[in-house]
């Protein structure tokens, strides 16, 4: 199907609002909108505003955004669902935030540590278990370097202290011991539980090394916002330091709470996910007058650019090394584009996610010759949107907090080849007869990140859009027969 | 009242942050920017007016400032 224009995409979200009873209808449209470059993204896509009840929404809560996102993958730390069981149980290490460790050792990203609530714990409170719990911890794995209490809803809700447990927990064991209220009910999405837990790093953690001695280059730089899914940070890492710079810290795929401690003494923090991770950036700008600068690692392209920018913060010898390292990967990553692009070209791509990749990946697919043609963030805020009108084509879908009829709807009518979202649309797409790639954590494959994981997106987008999978969707007998068949019945 | 950051953007303009709300917009004027006395009143570049108390000389940027909308509802 050929790209649609303004009028006919204009005339598609009216025909999606139609089923909605009238209230329903306003809210929706708000936040859908047709892309253009002209107009102010305020006026286009209203966003970060409480889902309807009775729609379909992909958004998570507050505990998810700070223990799943921005806190889980601290692997030295351990991090108590403090809670009910199942809000810690579920979510366990689905993010694929990669760690070198010995789990359970020295490492415990990929286990579940929860208080368990019971109805006594709501009725007595749950403090005395909790710093029964964190003694237990001290006693069974006494190599963690710390801990952080992620309150789920009902810790909110009953009003317990976990403060003090924790400053009583810090004064015993003389670890830093961090609370954090991220109850589930706060705010409309996991947005708010990543600016609860940047919160919280502010307060508990970044002073912590102030005045304590730390050896420092000119060329410390720190990763912020890179959750290592799949090795993302590592495949981002390797250039960084291919250029000559030095890697402090990452924040917080495969971090260290000592990293986080050493963060304010960089020259530059160097800030991937915008959406979860701007908060503390601005705080160490204000505080520590480090700068920070925003760069995108999908595609060779905006790799390239990326790695220009970030060494323009830096004296003559990295932007020298920096030209070495693209020049050095350049042909690699022109045999990738020879390979895939012919297979890709022209091919017709739709996303659906949150933080940074709805506008992010967009390069990655314009290097293999695709061409996105939708994206929304299930929690994404107007400064996202801002970046985001910039980098979709004119007249492309954009879809805030989507609901699961609109995205159906959408789809069927826009056509794409691929999709990109979550794991909850994956299978409902795939019935549908259209390639879906689980953009969330890179459907168990990855990195995707820096000129190592664009060959791996290449890979894998060839791979589930021209699977033989695809042409065997109709079943046999619903096939139209051929003559020799039809004769013989 | 809300606390708001202002910091250097990018492009050299000074740049307006409301945390929360993520309003974040270049601002296009400011009442005093000399180096006595540096704030005031701030138009942003979608036209809302902000109002923080001047300080005494420019500070360091990005700095947080408590600072009231003008001619909005929140007034």
């Amino acid at each position: 199907m050929a790209t649609l224009t303004r009028e006919e995409t204009e005339a598609l979200i009216q025909e999606v609002l139609e089923v909605y009873p009238e209230k329903a209808k306003k809210d929706r449209a708000k936040h859908l909108a047709v892309n253009d470059h002209e107009a102010n993204a305020k006026k286009c896509v209203t966003s970060n505003r409480k889902s309807l009840p009775g729609v379909m929404t992909i958004r998570g809560c507050a505990y998810a955004g700070s223990k799943g996102v921005v806190w889980g993958p601290i692997k030295d730390m351990i991090h108590i669902s403090h809670g009910p069981v199942g809000c810690g149980q579920y979510s366990r290490a689905g993010r694929r935030n990669y760690y070198v460790g010995v789990t359970g050792i020295n490492a415990f990203g990929e286990m579940n540590f929860t208080s368990d609530f019971q109805e006594r714990d709501i009725v007595f409170g749950g403090d005395k278990k909790l710093a029964k719990l964190i003694g237990e911890i001290e006693k069974l794995f006494p190599l963690n370097n710390g801990i952080t209490i992620q309150s789920e809803c009902p810790i909110g809700l009953i009003g317990d202290d976990i403060e003090a447990v924790s400053k009583k927990a810090t004064a015993e064991f003389g670890k830093t011991v961090v609370p954090v209220r991220c109850e589930g009910f706060r705010g409309v999405s996991q947005s708010l539980g990543h600016h609860i837990a940047n919160d919280a790093v502010r307060d508990w953690v970044i002073g912590n090394r102030d005045n304590k001695p730390f050896e420092q280059t000119a060329y410390d730089v720190a990763i912020i916002g890179d959750y290592n899914i799949g090795g993302d940070a590592w495949s981002s890492r390797i250039l960084l330091e291919e250029m000559g710079l030095r890697v402090v810290a990452q924040w917080s795929g495969d971090g260290t709470l000592a990293e986080m401690e050493n963060t304010p003494k960089v020259k530059l923090n160097l800030l991937h996910c915008y959406r979860s991770m701007n908060y503390i950036s601005r705080h160490m700008e204000e505080k520590y007058g480090i700068p920070w600068v925003e760069y995108n690692f999908f595609g060779p392209t905006k790799v390239a650019e990326s790695l220009r920018k970030i060494a323009s913060f830096f004296d003559d010898s990295i932007k020298a090394k920096t030209e070495e390292v693209i020049a050095k990967y350049q042909p690699m990553m022109q045999a990738v584009i020879d390979k895939y692009k012919p297979r890709l070209q022209g091919k017709r791509v739709m996303l659906y996610v949150g933080g940074l990749r709805p506008r992010h990946v967009i390069g990655a697919y314009e290097d293999l010759g695709m061409e996105v043609v939708g994206t929304g963030y299930e929690f994404g805020h107007n400064d996202d949107y801002e970046r985001t009108v910039k980098e979709m084509g004119n007249a492309t879908l954009l879809y805030d907090d989507v609901t699961g009829f609109e995205f159906e709807e959408f789809v069927k009518k826009v056509k794409p080849d691929l999709i990109g979202s979550g794991i909850k649309e994956k299978y409902i797409f795939q019935k549908m007869g259209i390639p879906f790639r689980q953009m969330h954590s890179w459907d168990y494959s990855g990195p995707y990140h820096g000129y190592d994981g664009f060959a791996i997106f290449a890979r894998d987008m060839d791979m589930t859009l021209n699977n033989p999978c695809w042409s065997t969707l109709t079943p046999p007998w619903k096939k139209p027969q051929a003559p020799a068949l039809a004769a013989a019945a | 009242m809300a606390n708001i950051m202002i910091r250097r953007g990018d492009n050299g303009a000074l740049s307006f942050y409301l945390p929360k709300k993520d309003l974040e917009d270049d601002i296009v004027s400011l009442e005093f920017e000399t180096p006595q006395r540096w704030g005031g009143e701030l138009v942003l570049k979608d036209g809302s007016r902000w109002h923080f108390e001047p300080l005494e000389g420019e500070p360091r940027l990005p700095i947080t400032v408590r600072a009231r909308r003008l001619g909005g509802e929140d007034d």
